[in-house]
């Protein structure tokens, strides 16, 4: 297999939990040496935190899905000794990151201007909750609180039912995202020009990128309320039939089309007297209703036999057991095996980037607490 | 110096997953011409959100093609098809989203590519991936979430499946797409070769759900279940989630039970007092707590809480966010301008680089707006 496109990149990582985490695991995937700076017997705070008690070899499973493929130095850096060699590291560094809450960096002597002093063209990352100004920035940065403070969880679910968060850590994964786009355009500036630079997202700001569409609207339409669909919402500002609907026996998404069309396709004449793309949005509520009667008539499979050959946009709507059976899913080998130095293994997904048309995938599982300790300082004298 | 500067990235892409990455290189200074068909331009003009449009084109188009150049070609014309083959040999990335067989047919694959310029980043955007059963149903969205398992992670436990109400796969698809996109721009540097990157909408839908994923490959395939009520994540513990106050709500995130309890004089039966109970029982917690905050405003537990240091926030709509003093602090909206004088007000980018936040005015451009000057800069 050919070289990962970031082969020879050192990131040296300071953060903690999901979010600045997610990203220096995305330059794993993509080959860079991530190690992660952890402190004595606790280490990242991560690795006690569990999704439904589940505990694998001792820590969290959203512990081991974030970390693989890193390496563990341990260093207090309130100890001078061990701050000095961290320094060391840095010195050889291409990417510091860090995602401590504002002044904490400052206190650790690992604050941007010192870590420049130290390694001039390094690329210096920095997650924040709410960014470095203003009366948040002491606010803990928690995805929950960053959904709901950020109009987020305005744009789920039906109207009527109260705020609807998405249920997975979705803005701790964009910030992180946003965090690997700004180093990997860093790096590029890094090893054309030579020149360092500094990368700052913060959950807010990357929250509301994430609802341009949206936050666009909203000021284009006046400052008009966010109003969701009454039933079958999949979205605030599209009209019918945007939705999912339940079938006989099971769900059915539909996605963006006409509704006469739609009426003809599934024998459902009442819909043919919406003739507009206007009525379809201003009366979505009422021919949602009439949609979701008919759709229960029969079972997924018959509709989308009608639906599928016209190009209509639908969908089966899938739990992971059934996805995972079907034969498209099985031939993406998205699922990874990937093994501990203790012999551990266990399953996760891989890099969801394909690069010359091989998966990046590594059987590296997670480091245990301090594990390369002992290895990095003889590796780099330190 | 913004540090895309220097490269040009032609965007064949399309809709909302490919041109979203096309934004970001833009933010970053790279210079993005939109290559579309004479006329109509890109399909993704006639996508409307309330069917609100700015020029010819919706503001959703203009909310992901700003800061954008456009050029129009027919691709089927050989005179057209020469013209960009110049183009081609000039960019550094080019991305598009055609099913597959499109780009084959047209002579632009990455085969093709490759000979006309080696060192070209040759970016692909599909549904479910270029193989399989799936390669050429359509890739849209709000179907990926639905089929991803996705829309099973939202909402509580009585609600059917709950999509998120926004372009979800699409923006994560596009963010994974800069990603192999700048990393391959980083390797070229030293090796002088471009690379083909692909993305899919299925793939990136998994990616984000990558703990749950790991989780349930590891706790013996347990589906996820989602509190019955104020439930904000299927595998965290009570009290996570989001709650009634006597004026609105108040979102409350990892803190721990018994000091919650303390905290608002919730006697908390022994029963829960340990905290392994605190998954399994978490209906029954949640119920508990849930008449309690009910009786107070959420600016009187905030007053509470927040001293304590415990992880909660207002849930705000955007009318209240954006009159916050939080929000305002950020500068976060920027006004951008079309050429005809048209103006909007949307977001800027994310990513601050070197300590300073990114504006651009630029609005999307018209279809073929920038022909003439890039015939002549390129002498095409």
């Amino acid at each position: 297999m050919e070289n990962k496109p970031l082969e020879g990149i050192l990131v040296i990582d300071f953060s903690q939990y999901l979010s600045a985490p997610s990203a220096s695991l995305r330059l794993a995937d993509l080959g860079a040496r991530v190690i992660k700076i952890e402190k004595p017997q606790t280490g990242d705070n991560c690795r006690s935190l569990y999704f439904s008690n589940l505990v694998m070899n001792g820590e969290s499973s959203m512990f081991h899905a974030i970390n693989r493929n890193k390496q563990s130095y341990c260093a207090d850096l309130k100890v001078e000794d061990d701050r000095k060699k961290v320094y060391k590291l840095i010195e050889k560094a291409d990417v510091v990151m860090h995602n401590f809450r504002p002044g904490v960096v400052e206190k650790l002597g690992i604050d941007f201007d010192t870590v420049k002093s130290i390694n001039p063209g390094i690329v210096y990352a920095e997650l924040s909750g709410y960014g470095k100004e203003g009366v948040w920035k002491n606010k803990p940065g928690l995805d929950l609180l960053l959904q709901s403070i950020s109009g987020l969880t305005q744009l789920n679910g039906n109207d009527g039912a109260g705020p609807v968060p998405i249920g997975l850590a979705v803005v701790d994964i964009l910030s992180g995202a946003h965090l690997a786009q700004g180093i990997l355009s860093c790096l590029y500036r890094k090893v054309t020009t030579g020149k360092g630079g500094r990368v700052e997202v913060s959950m807010l700001e990357s929250a509301l990128e994430y609802q341009f569409e949206s936050v666009t609207c909203f000021h284009r339409d006046g400052g008009k309320p966010t109003v969701r669909p009454k039933s079958n919402s999949a979205h605030a500002y599209l009209g019918a039939p945007y939705g999912v609907y339940p079938t006989k026996n099971g769900h059915l998404a539909l996605a963006m089309g006409s509704i006469p069309v739609l009426g003809d396709l599934l024998g459902c004449p009442a819909l043919k007297n919406y003739e507009t793309p206007q009525s379809w949005f201003d009366k979505r509520d009422e021919i949602k209703d009439i949609l979701a009667n008919h759709l229960q008539t029969k079972n997924t499979a018959d509709w989308l036999a009608v639906l599928e050959p016209a190009d209509f946009w639908c969908a089966e709507v899938m739990n992971w057991k059934t996805l995972f059976d079907k034969e498209a899913f099985k031939i993406l080998n998205m699922i990874q095996e990937v093994s501990m130095s203790d012999g551990y293994k266990f399953k996760t997904t891989r890099c969801p980037i394909q690069v010359n048309s091989g998966w990046l995938t590594s059987e590296i599982g997670t480091p245990k607490l301090g594990e390369h300790t002992a290895v990095i300082q003889k590796e780099f004298s330190l | 110096m913004l540090p895309l500067e220097g490269i040009t990235v032609l965007e064949f892409a399309q809709f909302m997953a490919g041109p979203s990455a096309g934004l970001k290189m833009a933010d970053l200074g790279a210079r993005v011409i939109k290559i579309e068909r004479p006329g109509s331009g890109e399909a993704g003009r006639k996508i409307a959100l309330k069917n609100i449009y700015i020029d010819e084109s919706s503001m959703v188009f203009h909310t992901a093609n700003r800061n954008k150049q456009s050029y129009a070609a027919d691709l089927k014309d050989p005179n057209d098809l020469e013209k960009v083959k110049k183009l081609i040999a000039k960019a550094d990335v080019m991305t598009h989203n055609f099913r597959p067989g499109v780009m084959e047919k047209i002579g632009l694959d990455y085969e093709d590519v490759k000979k006309i310029n080696p060192r070209i980043i040759y970016g692909v955007v599909s549904g479910y991936s270029a193989v399989g059963p799936w390669a050429t149903k359509p890739g849209q969205d709000l179907l990926i979430q639905s089929l991803s398992g996705f829309v099973n992670l939202t909402g509580n436990e009585s609600d059917g499946p709950t999509a998120s109400g926004l372009a979800t796969s699409d923006i994560f698809t596009g963010v994974h797409l800069v990603q192999g996109i700048l990393a391959s721009l980083i390797k070229r540097s030293k090796t002088g070769v471009g690379s083909k990157i692909e993305v899919s909408l299925l793939e990136s839908t998994l990616d984000i759900q990558f703990e749950v994923l790991t989780t349930y490959l590891n706790d013996g395939n347990k589906l996820p279940q989602r509190a019955k009520k104020g439930s904000a994540h299927a595998y965290l513990d009570a009290p996570y989630g989001i709650y009634k106050t006597k004026d609105s709500h108040i979102a409350i995130a990892l803190t721990p039970l018994n000091e919650l309890a303390k905290a608002i004089g919730l006697n908390l039966p022994d029963e829960y007092k340990n905290k392994d109970t605190w998954f399994g029982k978490r209906n029954e917690i949640m119920q508990l707590i849930s008449p309690v905050l009910e009786k107070e405003t959420t600016a009187h537990w905030l007053g509470i809480f927040e001293p304590l240091d415990f992880r909660c926030s207002d849930v705000f709509t955007y009318e209240q966010l954006f009159k916050t003093e939080g929000f305002k602090a950020i500068d976060m909206m920027q006004e951008v301008e079309t050429t005809d004088g048209i103006t909007m007000k949307t977001t800027r980018c994310p990513i601050r680089i070197d300590g300073k936040k990114i504006f651009n005015r630029k609005s999307a451009p018209k279809a073929g707006e920038n022909n003439a000057l890039i015939e002549k800069e390129f002498n095409l």
